[in-house]
């Protein structure tokens, strides 16, 4: 099994969680993040008063996926969220030891 | 006939030159109460304290950060109920009442008016200032005097105690407010009024007055803690827009109303009021793109400002073109004045009260002298416009020495007696919490 991490665009989500239901993905997790890469921040200016913001908004997606998909997740991420422009973000990939599902019990990929 | 029913504005003036027929004729006869001039002063008394609760509170409650939003609103409403009080105990007969005046004499009563009307003492039912009940016009003159001293509340913002607060509110509203509105508009006597100075609506006694004062207390006060180094950027721009709107409108009620009465004048200065701040705000968002890339709603709000400001003192003399360049005039100098010249001389004027009401206020106050005259679409005819700008300018300088030394004394007198400032551990904190035991935001 393995976790895939993806930091993307926000505006984005909704054309990535589409591309994830599409190729089958059962669930993922979403969280608002903040951060920088090579995109920097950007900068705000009040009346001339100019404000360096680091940390710009971004969103974080978690799927956890059978190893045979991890693949497919990729790519689908990959092409849903690319705008070509800088800050498009990253995705990161890890071995997942486990999952257990609460209600049930069942572990292993039956749980995802 | 005018002593007795002498009054503010400028459109005593323009009566007074015989360009206003319907003031001219109240020469001729007894004044007696005309309902439609009462019904539109009611009104314009609402729409000026309209600009301060909420207007001005929630324009300036936005550009604060959120530990301060309560801090900046709970003193504009202070200021409203404490000037409101005090204008009925004395305020109101200082400002505007004539015993004791003649036109060309200089005496003790051009620059403050007697304690005759003190505790509104014969402001009764029957009384009338022109075709208006005097209550009416004591309670229209009331919102003015209660919108200038809390447009200087944004020159200090985040960092002055509330008890210091009201002390210097209480002062400089009893010293400088009252005898400036006393020079300019009382009539034959006062001592601006008889030199000829030109200020439809207030921008004089508002606007400059106010600024100056504002930029007096923020270098006696001192920068606020981490200024410029660390952010401090709006918390939210929408009050802010909100604000500036109510502002917009209730500006109508403060120049239109004016006229002391529902006529041409009037009419003229709504006009006007609405062509110069939409030129203002286009101003001040063009300047903003082209110096910065991008424009902002912070900007288009406060040029829109600017531009209310900048007509206040023109409102019942130009014509429309003239105020199209007035409103431009102020958008782009409000603009740099805000931006460049802030930053080149390194004060801390939170919200920008100088850069936008003095210099706002002079912009206007010069051009009223140029764009007054008929050959430019104004109301004076044969106007000699070197020399009214000379008389313009002397009416400046003569409030910003007046209002920027007074202002100082005033600063340091409160500064003995409560001292000035908030700790540094509670304007870190926040003016909600550290002087209301209050939060705007529990979310």
């Amino acid at each position: 099994m393995k976790l895939v991490t993806a930091i993307i665009k926000p505006f984005k989500l909704d054309d990535v969680r589409e591309a994830l239901s599409d190729i089958g993905v059962q669930g993922i997790t979403v969280t608002e993040v903040k951060g920088f890469g090579r995109q920097k921040g950007h900068t705000e200016l009040y009346r001339g008063a100019e404000y360096v913001v680091d940390f710009l908004p971004k969103v974080k997606i978690e799927a956890a996926v059978s190893a045979d998909m991890a693949d497919r997740v990729i790519e689908a991420i990959t092409k849903a969220a690319n705008t070509g422009k800088i800050g498009d973000g990253k995705i990161f990939i890890f071995d997942l030891e486990q999952a257990i599902r609460i209600r049930t019990g069942e572990s292993g990929p039956d749980a995802l | 006939m005018f002593k007795q029913i002498k009054g503010r504005s400028g459109a005593l003036m323009v009566g007074l030159l015989g360009l206003l027929p319907s003031l001219a004729m109240a020469e001729d006869a007894t004044p007696t109460l005309n309902s439609g001039d009462t019904a539109w002063m009611l009104t314009s008394t609402a729409l000026v304290l309209f600009m301060t609760i909420p207007g001005l509170a929630l324009f300036y409650a936005g550009m604060v950060r959120a530990k301060n939003v309560l801090g900046v609103m709970m003193q504009c409403f202070a200021i409203t109920a404490l000037v409101t009080v005090l204008w009925a105990l004395y305020g109101y007969s200082l400002a505007f009442d004539t015993t004791g005046m003649e036109k060309g004499v200089i005496n003790v009563y051009s620059f403050f008016g007697s304690l005759n009307k003190a505790f509104l003492s014969g402001v009764g039912l029957d009384s009338l200032t022109f075709t208006i009940p005097e209550t009416v016009f004591m309670c229209f003159q009331m919102t003015f005097a209660i919108i200038t001293p809390a447009l200087i509340v944004g020159a200090f913002a985040e960092r002055m105690k509330f008890s210091a607060l009201l002390w210097f509110m209480g002062i400089w509203f009893t010293v400088i407010y009252a005898p400036i509105a006393h020079m300019v508009w009382s009539g034959d006597g006062g001592l601006l009024w008889d030199l000829g100075v030109l200020d439809f609506a207030g921008g004089t006694v508002v606007h400059i007055n106010a600024g100056i004062a504002g930029l007096v207390a923020c270098l006696v006060l001192g920068k606020r803690k981490g200024f410029p180094t660390t952010a401090m950027p709006p918390h939210n721009l929408g009050y802010t827009l909100v604000g500036a709107s109510m502002l917009w409108v209730g500006w109508f009620g403060f120049n239109a109303g004016s006229a002391v009465a529902a006529n041409g004048t009037a009419g003229m200065a709504m006009a006007v009021t609405q062509i110069a701040t939409a030129s203002a705000a286009l101003g001040w968002m063009f300047a903003e793109w082209l110096a910065h890339g991008k424009p902002s709603v912070l900007g288009i709000a406060s040029g829109a400002v600017a531009g209310l400001v900048a007509i206040t003192p023109a409102s019942g003399f130009v014509g429309p073109m003239g105020a199209l360049v007035i409103g431009a005039a102020a958008g782009v100098g409000c603009f740099l004045a805000a931006t460049k010249l802030k930053r080149a001389l390194g004060y801390d004027d939170s919200l920008d009260v100088f850069g936008v009401h003095a210099v706002g206020g002079i912009i206007g106050a010069l051009l009223t002298g140029v764009f007054a005259a008929a050959s430019l679409g104004g109301s004076k005819a044969d106007l000699d416009i070197g020399g009214q700008v000379w008389i313009q300018t002397l009416g400046v300088l003569f409030t910003l020495v007046y209002s920027g030394i007074g202002s100082f004394i005033i600063l340091k007198i409160v500064d003995v007696i409560v001292g000035l400032r908030v700790t540094e551990e509670q304007e870190t904190e926040g003016l909600d919490v550290s002087q209301h035991d209050e939060r705007g935001y529990i979310l």
